[in-house]
């Protein structure tokens, strides 16, 4: 049996935290990109009697959580220059994550704000706000914070997703680690390596997002 | 059947209300008529289509046939609803206040009252904080100004709901069960409320299982049944000689479990 060398580790160490700095730039950015996107589908999503905005987004949803992610990069990447449209890999990484995870984030949107009871609405609208004032003085602010939980897991998810992209020549940490592999042929080492820098990455957001929902109990946002 | 015109004096003025839902009629032509400062109890088994009757009152169910003014505007004509920019404007002029409270969780006391004003009357902050404080001042509830809602027992949330309600100065209050969900102690407090409004001249509707208080503060009792009004009239003629053997029923049926 072959003894573990972690010395391509230790020398690539600059390297790999270099590609964890593309993880985490790449991941924030389609991660707000994400949240954006799934507010918007979310409440889209809400009112089915208005056919054509409830139509889109159900497809855009359908479309985006029915396939893999691998293939809709591939898509961006390879399929959209054969009709000219050269997006830089980068464009290409954050447009391709932030909307598969937006698709994912307007789900969490839609069941948070459902399970808001009935009544806030009623209430809100019965001293004369508007769906739009009611939405954003009552319910969005009640429903943001049951939110906290699921978008966690999401936000998990997508740091974890964010490797497929070094598929598309982006030097993100798992791409950093492959080139270190390719000259020092210490796959089992290096993919520990990795996969422990994902693990301080995920936790640190999970440490974050307990840190945030502590801070809304203490000022009474949730009972 | 020929439908009269609306009161042009009434705050309120209902003819031939309908409302189903699916199959199910839960309104079935409703004429009705609430005059300015006039306390109406409106009592009746469960399921005869008080809440919705009230609820067709401020838009919060659209009615499907018939006509609801509301101060000489019309809500609803035949299935046809305000649109929601006036809707809204005409949602300021009827409070409501809920069985479940409805306090808004994320909001202070005080910001529950001032949501409404700061937002649709324009108040700065420190004008809509002078009218919060008035308001718990009168449904006695000055030192929670800054608590949370949670931290309140049910008689404090329901009176802060009125509070809530009154602070978009409305010139109809409407309460749908106020007092249901209340642990018994906690009623007269909140009657008690509503009371001092009533005093003050203020158009009130209200369903209710408290005959006493359709005793004591009534203008008109209405008595509901299978989804019309089946009597009405003064708290006297109601409980002491109603004309309805359905009216004698309920009333025994409700009055003999106290």
């Amino acid at each position: 049996m072959m003894e573990l060398d972690f010395s391509p580790v230790g020398s690539g160490w600059p390297q790999l935290l270099e590609g964890a700095l593309v993880t985490i730039e790449i991941t924030s950015i389609s991660l707000v990109l994400g949240c954006a996107l799934g507010l918007v589908v979310g409440i889209g999503r809400l009112n089915p009697a208005r056919r054509l905005v409830y139509g889109l987004c159900t497809a855009y949803v359908a479309a985006i959580r029915g396939t893999p992610l691998l293939v809709q990069l591939f898509i961006l990447f390879f399929g959209l220059p054969q009709f000219g449209i050269l997006l830089p890999a980068f464009v290409c990484g954050v447009w391709g994550l932030g909307v598969y995870s937006g698709a994912y984030v307007s789900e969490i949107v839609r069941g948070a704000i459902q399970s808001v009871d009935r009544g806030q609405m009623e209430a809100a609208r019965s001293i004369g706000l508007s769906s739009s004032q009611a939405m954003h003085s009552v319910i969005l602010p009640q429903a943001l914070v049951r939110m906290i939980p699921p978008l966690g897991n999401e936000f998990i998810a997508l740091i974890k997703n964010s490797a497929l992209v070094s598929l598309l020549t982006i030097h993100d940490l798992m791409h950093e680690g492959q080139k270190i592999i390719s000259v020092s042929y210490r796959s089992l080492e290096v993919y520990l390596a990795i996969a422990v820098l994902y693990f301080v990455l995920t936790g640190l957001t999970t440490l974050a997002l307990r840190k945030l929902e502590q801070h809304l109990k203490a000022g009474g946002m949730v009972q | 059947m020929t439908i009269t015109q609306p009161d042009i004096a009434a705050m309120i003025s209902i003819r031939g209300l309908r409302k189903s839902f699916g199959e199910h009629v839960v309104l079935n032509g409703i004429d009705f008529d609430v005059m300015p400062s006039q306390v109406v109890v409106i009592i009746g088994p469960s399921g005869s289509g008080k809440s919705t009757f009230l609820r067709c009152c401020n838009g919060l169910e659209q009615a499907e046939g018939g006509l609801v003014e509301i101060c000489g505007q019309t809500l609803v004509n035949e299935g046809r609803m305000l649109p929601d920019a006036k809707l809204n404007a005409l949602r300021e002029e009827v409070g409501m206040v809920f069985q479940s409270f409805n306090l808004f969780p994320h909001l202070s006391v005080r910001d529950n009252i001032t949501l409404g004003p700061r937002k649709l009357r324009g108040l700065s902050p420190a004008q809509a904080q002078t009218e919060a404080d008035a308001l718990l001042h009168k449904v006695g509830l000055t030192h929670k100004a800054d608590a949370m809602p949670a931290s309140l027992s049910g008689g404090q949330k329901q009176r802060v709901a009125i509070a809530r309600a009154l602070a978009m100065k409305p010139r109809v209050m409407l309460f749908d069960e106020p007092t249901s969900a209340l642990d018994p102690e906690l009623v007269g407090e909140v009657l008690q409320v509503m009371k001092l409004l009533a005093s003050e001249g203020m158009t009130m509707m209200v369903v209710t299982h408290e005959m006493g208080f359709a005793k004591e503060v009534a203008d008109v009792v209405v008595v509901m049944d299978g989804g019309g009004i089946i009597e009405s009239g003064s708290p006297e003629t109601i409980f002491t000689k109603p004309q309805q053997a359905r009216t004698r029923e309920f009333l025994h049926a409700v009055l003999s479990r106290a």
